[in-house]
């Protein structure tokens, strides 16, 4: 594609647009279409062409529009509808022209809405992920004309880094520094890889992304390859999320058709191929190493680093591995600075992060936020608070790998350090929020059932710690445990965070460690109301002064 | 490969447990405490096989490091100060050791391997004279459909030398892994008995570099010697057949 | 019967295992007659006395814990001993009756009582009824004696050798822990 074409073709579609009076949108994220979204999309549609307004009303099915809980979600116009069923087809489409559907009517001034900051999810909601011709309508691959046809390797990086934009896979390593690394790693072949193994329990950030903006990610992905000198691109998403692969090969397929993906892009030197592979649905397969080894169709095994994948990665190649919700961050930064970037958030973590609200909370789903934004606010404001008038005990963030944080530092500000500092992690994005009826060691023994079976068993600490951390947890929960047990468990943690090979198993015993740290007092309750098991705990030391 | 040293740019000293030592560069942290006679425990190591990285009973401390290094897999850097023994280290690996012997059925008295067993000695090693975790008790089988060796999974610790030994050294590649977590077990090729292997070339390799009883040759188990008596009718003939 | 004596009371108890420890533990031979000098030996398989004694100083246990006596036998132990020690692989580890752990209970009974046992031969031997009056419930696992009551000591082996149940005996007497696996180890 050359680069007059890309702006005609938003021209084309805009100049459609244009005839269009009325704009209805039905989210067709895997949420809502599991309450029927897709069926409510086809009748609209129908209710449309039976009316004869096919040339004035324009029906698409976009991306998540983040309250799920209140799903299926569609916009028509000004007005956002929620619970929308199948048979309210009619109505919706005949309110275009009369007064809205009162009893539908979803509040957009709303805290939920009112108070989230939007970059990665900016175009969720308006574009069809199916067709590229919406997305470029919509801005997509703009970023990319700009740094092909106006920027060098090193002024993308150099931006990168300015935009202090960290890694949003969990670990929050900066992403600027990443991908210099990888830039001055020798060798010809270069790759990069999109990590979409999303997996902890009740986070779907990135298959929002991937399903709501697939064009996006690939944008991102250009981007990543042309600073470090890649020409292959490999996007790694879990077979679990069918709809996003979908989006995702349609995307890709309509990108290399368009010429976005392929040779020589927009008349530039630089050559950019993207293909899918699909993870089995290990979880441990979102460490990098052991997403390599995956991808390279051996087990998904982690293996000791160094050599970090900058210089030693997929087929021994340096190879740049960013998150999802990474790449779908660069072309904001490409097209507004990196200086720009840097203006949102706290000192040492910029931009915006998207989590995924559940658990006891009246508004879940998906919500995008400025970094530093403080807990509250979400739990409070955005997430509306905890129903049936039950109080706040703790969120859980990180999934398996994060900890809780419990009320008395509900006033804390959401940013890396601060949630490292309480024992807890940012994490891919979960947040999973309790009430007072939550059992803390129970939700330890959750998260360490998940971990346990998602253990890859190369290392023992991990392979059999896990089991054991469980089985420990298990006798406290069903009050058959002991003092002994209970510093057994902690003794163990503490191996099993130093010793283990990966992430899976360093941050393991990260649920206990912080329920431990805050609601320790559970703990001794089970084990104070146990049946003695163990009887005459006497120190034997006393024994033998008695005997000698 | 004669290629002249460069002894100045290709040497490294360091300090390992307050000993001054020099390597050569790209050796790995055990390599080089091994050839000092400074001795770490390993199970999953093996010379001669790639680092598998798995058994982290030589996890030592790096001053400067936040984390705990697997001394297999970590080379050398100069002026790296680099301790072995510490009553945490020693700690961590009790429990490793512990934990391998909570996992499968290790019952040493009735085992083929009694008394020359990586494991067992190592529990010795580290002072294990009890284990305080729950055992697992897992039901597991005997694979004894090779007409020379056994495959004893009660005994195995995973540490994958079998594995590495059949790809790298034979290159056979009959084995490798299953399952994830305590579930993961080792295999031969996709999953069948090992006898209907149709890759092993029984080179018996596998049982050689197995640290415990988990793959032994057919014979040795407890019992398993047959006493032929068939001999005494003949001699006593003979003896009588004598003036 | 317990009556007060100046030297140290020591109780040996036999749960599941093969006897092998208490063997090995004769197998002292001539220091068995220092050690009568040494200690009281209240409670053994060894000696008459059949119940266990109200209060003694030292117990040294062998055997896995199998069946609801052994638990309960366990537990008095621990609540009249002042110092309990694991003697041997069994009461340490589990052992050989922990093998049977790996099966369930009704498979093990079905084994040992009904495939394993004689061709019936009258019709009160075709009704095959698993004893279970005067026999005590088998638990669900045989396991060590430290999963069921905090245990002192212990001392591998299978058995563990005379030498080393000696060295375990003077160096308690002596007032110190000994360090058993420099002496004894698993399956020795």
């Amino acid at each position: 594609m050359k680069p007059e074409e890309l702006t005609a073709m938003a021209e084309k579609v805009r100049k459609q647009d244009a005839h269009f009076s009325h704009h209805i949108h039905v989210c067709t994220e895997s949420g809502c279409v599991s309450s029927q979204s897709d069926v409510l999309l086809k009748n609209i549609t129908d209710e449309v062409q039976q009316r004869g307004l096919k040339g004035k009303v324009c029906v698409k099915g976009v991306g998540c529009m983040g309250l799920c809980c209140n799903g299926p979600l569609l916009k028509a116009d000004d007005t956002m509808y929620q619970f929308v069923k199948p048979e309210d087809a009619g109505a919706i489409v005949d309110s275009l022209t009369s007064t809205p559907v009162v009893e539908l009517v979803c509040d957009t001034k709303q805290p939920f809405f009112a108070r989230q900051k939007l970059i990665v999810r900016e175009n969720a909601g308006h574009i069809d992920p199916e067709s590229i011709a919406d997305c470029v309508a919509h801005g997509a691959y703009r970023a990319l004309l700009k740094v092909l046809t106006s920027m060098t390797p090193q002024q993308v990086i150099a931006e990168v880094s300015e935009s202090g934009l960290r890694g949003r896979g969990g670990a929050g390593f900066p992403t600027g520094l990443k991908w210099s690394t990888v830039s001055k790693a020798g060798g010809k072949t270069k790759y990069v890889i999109c990590n979409g193994d999303e997996g902890d329990p009740g986070a779907f950030m990135d298959r929002s992304v991937m399903e709501g903006d697939p064009h996006r990610v690939l944008e991102g992905m250009a981007i990543g390859a042309y600073a470090v000198g890649a020409g292959q691109g490999i996007i790694y998403v879990r077979a679990e999320y069918p709809l996003a692969v979908k989006r995702l090969t349609r995307a890709i397929n309509q990108a290399r058709r368009e010429g976005l993906l392929g040779h020589g892009l927009f008349g530039s030197n630089f050559d950019f191929n993207v293909e899918i592979r699909l993870g089995a649905g290990a979880f441990v397969c979102g460490e990098e190493t052991a997403l390599i080894a995956s991808v390279e169709g051996k087990r998904g095994m982690p293996r000791p680093r160094p050599p970090y994948p900058a210089n030693s990665g997929l087929h021994g190649c340096p190879t740049l591995i960013n998150n999802v919700e990474t790449f779908a961050n660069i072309p904001a930064i490409m097209e507004r600075g990196g200086k720009w970037f840097a203006t949102i958030g706290t000192e040492k973590s910029k931009g915006t992060k998207i989590f995924a609200l559940t658990g006891k909370i009246k508004n879940t789903g998906l919500i995008e936020v400025p970094m530093g934004i403080p807990l509250r606010e979400i739990i409070y404001d955005i997430a509306g608070g905890i129903p049936d008038g039950k109080a706040f005990k703790a969120v859980q963030t990180g999934g398996p790998s994060g900890g809780c944080i419990p009320a008395e530092h509900l006033d804390i500000t959401v940013d890396y350090e601060s949630l490292t500092k309480l024992g807890s992690i940012m994490g891919s994005g979960g947040m999973i929020v309790m009430d007072e009826t939550s059992n803390m060691v129970d939700v330890a023994r959750f998260f360490m059932e998940f971990c346990m079976t998602e253990s890859c068993g190369k290392c023992v600490p991990c392979r059999v710690g896990t089991y054991e951390m469980h089985e420990l947890l298990d006798r406290i929960c069903k009050r058959q445990a002991t003092m002994a047990d209970l510093n057994l468990l902690k003794e163990l943690c503490d191996m099993v965070k130093q010793t283990s090979l990966c992430g899976l198993g360093q941050s393991a015993p990260n649920p206990v460690l912080s329920t431990l740290r805050y609601f320790e007092n559970e703990y001794l309750k089970l084990i104070q109301s146990s049946p003695a098991s163990h009887a005459g705990d006497g120190d034997h030391h006393v024994a033998l002064e008695v005997l000698s | 490969m004669n290629t002249p040293v460069d002894i100045a740019t290709e040497s490294i000293t360091l300090r390992i447990d307050d000993k001054d030592v020099s390597c050569r560069k790209g050796e790995t942290v055990l390599q080089v405490a091994r050839e000092n006679g400074i001795d770490i425990p390993t199970l999953c190591y093996m010379e001669g096989l790639t680092v598998w990285g798995g058994c982290r009973l030589c996890m030592v401390e790096i001053a400067g490091s936040p984390k705990l290094q697997a001394a297999c897999a970590t080379v050398c850097t100069e002026g790296m100060i680099i301790s072995t023994q510490s009553p945490r280290l020693e700690n961590y690996r009790r429990m490793i050791v512990e934990l391998l012997f909570a996992e499968r059925n290790h019952v040493c008295s009735v085992c083929v391997s009694n008394g020359h067993c990586e494991l067992q000695t190592m529990a010795v090693k580290l002072g294990i004279d009890h284990v305080r975790f729950a055992y697992r008790f897992p039901h597991l089988e005997v694979d004894n459909s090779h007409d020379r060796m056994r495959m004893d999974h009660n005994r195995c610790i995973l540490c994958t030398r079998c594995v590495r030994v059949c790809a790298e050294i034979e290159g056979a590649h009959t084995k490798d892994i299953k399952g994830r977590g305590v579930l993961a077990a080792i295999i031969h090729d996709l999953d069948q008995n090992w006898g209907e292997s149709s890759t092993c070339t029984s080179c018996g390799k596998c049982v050689n570099i197995c640290p415990t009883g988990a793959l032994t040759h057919r014979g040795t188990a407890v019992g398993e010697m047959t006493k032929k008596t068939t001999f005494l009718p003949y001699l006593t003939l003979m003896r009588e057949a004598q003036p | 019967m317990t009556t007060p004596t100046a030297k140290p009371t020591v109780a040996t108890v036999w749960l599941d295992g093969c006897s092998g420890c208490h063997m090995s533990f004769l197998d002292l031979d001539e220091r068995l007659i220092t050690l009568a000098g040494l200690v009281d030996v209240l409670h053994s398989p060894v000696v008459d006395q059949k119940q266990f004694p109200q209060q003694v100083d030292l117990t040294l246990v062998e055997g896995a814990v199998s069946s609801e006596e052994d638990l309960h036998k366990a537990l008095i132990i621990r609540a009249r001993s002042k110092l309990v020690v694991a003697l041997g692989d069994c009461a340490v580890t589990g052992n050989v009756p922990a093998m049977r752990n790996y099966f369930d209970r009704s498979d093990l009974f079905a084994r040992a009582y009904v495939e394993n046992a004689q061709e019936p031969t009258t019709p009160e031997e075709r009704r095959v009824v698993l004893p279970v009056l005067g026999v005590p419930p088998l638990r669900p696992h045989a396991t060590a004696l430290h999963e069921v009551i905090k245990v002192d000591m212990f001392l591998p082996g299978c058995p563990p050798p005379a030498d080393a149940i000696w060295y375990l005996l003077t160096e308690i007497l002596a007032g110190r822990t000994p360090a058993t696996t420099t002496v004894s180890r698993f399956g020795k």
